[in-house]
């Protein structure tokens, strides 16, 4: 606030301001917060513009050596290549397989953790049983150990369930391993809800599914949206899991595309990885661009009342 | 109508007693207000009927019906939260009809029934609205008649008015207790407001610590409190206590003075010596040359109260209260003759505290 508006506001008795209120647009802090904002945008944009226009020029382009220049003769030939014809082992399907197979992963993966999650969280602050609190505990406590500790004992324990490979065993892990945050996230947003609300529901005859899916899931959008966004961009940027529970034909994305860009065989193709890459990442990104007012709407709700 | 017994109700979390063996009888058709101090337990009673809270020991009854181990929606009661708890996603008609719809009825009745109730509560015009977009005295209206149209036997309310702004809470206890006349149900009103709890009751319950101190109509509550913590409780400016000896023959010393206690209703222990607490209502102590009274006091405080004045007198050493005319023309360290009246006073045990 500039000087002038604050002894405005300080003395009611002065001459009322109107208009929009006078700016020093020119001053040294604002030098200092553009500059240094505008030095780390570039930094950040950097490597995806040479991918971009990497992704855009053919081979000879790509040996003249010079990545910042843009294309001489724009291509899509390494888009097409990467989506459909590129080579991992013995298929040269492309990305596209990986993509399928990612979406197949994703969308079960997303609905069955968050459902999971959100009736934990809800049976967790409405509910509390018996040892509900110790229940709650190991659940966080699942959080924080190392993903490579517990990598062994699930491949033995799918194996024994015959899930081992399978979409469906690496749908279960998802599942899984979304539990702890999501539950916490869905516990401590329901425990901003007024109990006598539910106390209200209960004397109107309302039950533990009705209670649920009438009264404290439509009041709960915006965690539901965290968590869809949490889940697809964490379960689409998976590499582990899908490396190790699924076979090359059921490979996610991620696999696939790192198959295609460590390919020993053959030149480096780096415009075709570059696309790869972008195509890759697309799906989170395009969540992020669509979604990102509602999720730092929604982490604010969860976080300040927790 | 249904009359509501409950029966050593014991309610612990882990040690702590909330409820310790609590006995409530209410009659069909009785308005009863639970009042006390915060944590006393009320809500934690209230919800024991409702069936809102796993009871630890006892029984609670409803219409000659053991519901102990019933479903809220199950015992006929109807509940009134202070927060309002309406359902936010929900316009006002879906509120009222929530429960009606659980419960499977026909939807030419839900609309009938909410269309009288709203006709009832004048919400009428707001039945579409979401409760957003409504005041706090509305939202409670529309809360009321979420009980109302499930026709209930037993209405609840977990101080319904205490959010709202006096005016409101004025006019709000009136529209209830016209309720409570029209419908003649039996209601039970938890408040810690003594105002709401005298202007609405048939009977009080007063609770301290999970106990009822006194059950009884708002009259004998102000007039006779069992004992010294009803006595401290009830009544705005509050009672004067005062420590006496018995003086044999009914009457009492306090310092040099003599009080004869002649037209107590309750009895003056004869033996000599005994120490007692006298209790005085500022409007039973009577000041000035015409109450011909000899006994004198010191005038310390005057506080005027609009309609009265309360008088900080000091006698015989020890603080008392009078309720007295604004234009008293008494200032500060006067001396004014005072007198007390036996037959509405209250005396006290100075180690049991319980009503003689
Ligand atoms: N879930 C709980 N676990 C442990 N103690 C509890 C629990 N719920 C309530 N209590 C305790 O029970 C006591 C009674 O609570 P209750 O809500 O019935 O009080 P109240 O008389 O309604 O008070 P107020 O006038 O403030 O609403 C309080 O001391 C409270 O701390
Ligand atoms: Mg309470």
């Amino acid at each position: 606030m500039s000087d002038s508006a604050r002894s405005a506001a300080a003395d009611p008795s002065g001459p009322v301001p109107t208009g929009p209120r006078p700016r020093r647009r020119v001053s040294r802090g604002n030098v200092m917060l553009y500059g240094t904002l505008i030095v780390i945008a570039v930094y950040y944009l950097l490597p995806l513009y040479v991918m971009v226009v990497t992704s855009l020029k053919g081979m000879p382009e790509i040996r003249v050596g010079n990545i910042f220049a843009p294309p001489v003769e724009v291509t899509f030939e390494p888009w097409v290549k990467a989506w459909g014809e590129a080579c991992t082992g013995l298929n040269c399907d492309g990305l596209s397989r990986g993509f399928w197979n990612s979406v197949s992963i994703l969308v079960p993966s997303v609905v069955l953790s968050i459902a999971v999650s959100s009736i934990s969280g809800y049976a967790l602050t409405a509910w509390r049983f018996r040892g509900s609190e110790t229940f709650f505990t190991i659940l966080i406590f699942g959080a924080f150990i190392p993903y490579q500790v517990m990598l062994y004992p699930l491949v033995i324990l799918l194996r024994e369930l015959g899930l081992y490979g399978s979409l469906w065993g690496l749908v279960l892990v998802h599942t899984i391993f979304g539990m702890p945050i999501l539950t916490l996230l869905f516990r401590n947003y329901f425990a901003t809800v007024p109990k006598e609300l539910i106390k209200a529901a209960r004397v109107d005859g309302a039950e533990f599914w009705t209670i649920f899916l009438k009264i404290l899931a439509p009041m709960s959008l915006p965690i539901f949206v965290v968590a869809v966004i949490l889940q697809v961009t964490g379960i689409w940027n998976d590499f582990l899991f899908g490396v190790v529970f699924t076979r090359p034909e059921t490979y996610p994305m991620t696999v696939q595309l790192n198959n295609i860009v460590n390919s020993v065989q053959g030149v480096k193709e780096y415009n075709v990885n570059m696309a790869a890459t972008i195509l890759t990442g697309l799906v989170p990104l395009t969540v992020y661009f669509v979604s990102g007012k509602l999720f730092v709407r929604g982490i604010a709700a969860g976080a300040v009342k927790g | 109508m249904a009359a509501i017994e409950i029966r050593d109700l014991t309610l612990a979390y882990g040690d702590l007693k909330v409820l310790d063996r609590l006995n409530l009888d209410v009659r069909e058709g009785e308005f009863v207000v639970l009042l006390g101090p915060s944590g006393c337990g009320k809500s934690t009673l209230l919800d024991c009927i409702a069936g809102l809270a796993d009871v630890t020991e006892g029984q609670v009854h409803i219409g000659g019906r053991n519901v102990t181990w019933e479903e809220p929606s199950a015992r006929g009661i109807g509940m009134v939260f202070q927060s309002y708890a309406l359902y936010p996603q929900m316009t006002v008609r879906g509120n009222m009809a929530f429960g009606l719809r659980n419960a499977g009825m026909a939807k030419s009745e839900i609309a009938e029934r909410i269309d009288r109730a709203a006709m009832t509560l004048q919400i009428e015009p707001l039945l579409d609205r979401k409760p957003a977009a409504l005041s706090g005295g509305q939202r409670q209206r529309v809360a009321i008649g979420r009980a109302l149209v499930r026709d209930v036997d037993v209405f609840l309310f977990d101080e319904p008015l205490s959010n709202l702004d006096a005016k409101l809470r004025a006019e709000l206890r009136v529209e209830i207790k016209r309720l409570h006349e029209r419908l003649g149900n039996t209601m039970i009103y938890v408040t810690h407001d003594q105002i709401e709890a005298l202007t609405l009751a048939d009977r009080i319950a007063l609770l301290r610590g999970g106990i009822v101190q006194q059950y009884a109509d708002p009259r004998t509550i102000y007039m006779k409190p069992a004992n010294l913590f009803v006595a401290g409780f009830i009544g705005s400016p509050a009672m004067s206590m005062l420590e006496v000896v018995t003086a044999g023959g009914g009457t009492l010393r306090l310092g040099e003075t003599v009080i004869d206690m002649e037209g107590y209703d309750g009895s003056v222990p004869a033996e000599a010596g005994r120490r007692l607490i006298l209790g005085v209502r500022p409007e039973h102590v009577a000041i000035g040359p015409e109450t011909g009274s000899d006994r004198s006091a010191r005038v310390d405080l005057d506080e005027p109260m609009g309609s009265d004045s309360l008088l900080w007198l000091t006698l015989e050493g020890q603080t008392l209260s009078a309720r007295a005319d604004p234009d008293h023309g008494l200032t500060e360290g006067d001396q004014v003759s005072v007198r007390l009246d036996p037959a509405r006073a209250s005396l006290f045990d100075a180690e049991t505290e319980i009503r003689l």
